[in-house]
């Protein structure tokens, strides 16, 4: 865990927090072995969890953009008339 | 059409957040509008290639939207959002979650929270969506179930799509 910490200017404790919300939505696992902690990368989940949020990030843009189409209708007809 | 309409999309792991911020090219009344009378839903909230269709719509306290989200091939996914509160039209909070088709929430599903604000921006209209769901098991059980389901697969490209017209966009 120290080793991992190393290259971050963060207090070890500040530090084992994020690590404790990485391992809460699985995205990391850890495991002790006396006095040391070791982490590994759970590759499926983190990669499940990108692309989710990929998914959920290209939802709301294309809504979005179907919006823009409807509100340019909508001012072009108030416009209009 | 502008092109430079603002959007962030940003995670927040550690609040078990999304925020969502977007811009529009309208008066904050009429996109108010469009976010809250079910003849204008129905025509923008699903993502192409899906379309919108609402069973039922009570915009007010304690009412709910029921909305099918369908894809091209008829599939239907059933959503509802139950609102808490409403302030017209700075904002309103709703709590969201997949039903059936009958509007019986799925209670194995986490529900998300969404607050969702708007604001002036000069002529623009800015709207502020924070989707939060009530810890990081229930992200985990939204992340499981949205790649289960199969709308992921239907979105699946959708984000090249978009960066393709975008960059049509863009030339124009």
């Amino acid at each position: 865990m120290g080793e991992l910490a190393e290259p971050f200017d963060m207090a070890l404790p500040s530090f084992m927090k994020h690590v404790g919300i990485l391992e809460r939505t699985g995205l990391i696992r850890s495991r002790k072995s006396g006095r040391i902690r070791t982490c590994t990368l759970e590759q499926k989940n983190l990669a499940a969890a990108e692309r989710w949020f990929a998914d959920q990030r290209a939802t709301w843009a294309s809504r979005y953009q179907n919006l823009d189409g409807l509100l340019e209708k909508l001012t072009g007809e108030d416009r209009g008339s | 059409m502008a092109a430079e309409l603002q959007f962030e999309f940003d995670v927040d792991k550690e609040k078990n957040s999304i925020i969502v911020k977007r811009e529009f090219a309208a008066g904050r009344r009429l996109v108010w509008d469009c976010h809250t009378k079910r003849e204008l839903l129905d025509q923008w909230f699903a993502p192409k290639p899906l379309t919108t269709r609402t069973k039922h719509m009570e915009f007010k306290q304690g009412g709910y939207w029921h909305y099918a989200m369908i894809t091209p091939d008829g599939q239907a996914f059933w959503n509802r959002l139950d609102y808490q509160a409403i302030n017209p039209i700075d904002g309103y909070a709703a709590l969201d979650g997949f039903c059936d088709e009958t509007g019986t929430v799925n209670p194995d599903m986490p529900r998300s929270r969404w607050d969702v604000s708007f604001t002036d921006a000069k002529e623009r209209t800015l709207v502020t969506t924070v989707v939060l769901y009530n810890s990081a098991d229930d992200v985990q059980k939204a992340i499981d179930m949205g790649l289960k389901d199969g709308m992921a697969s239907t979105l699946e490209r959708l984000d090249e799509l978009l960066d393709a017209i975008g960059a049509t966009a863009e030339q124009v």
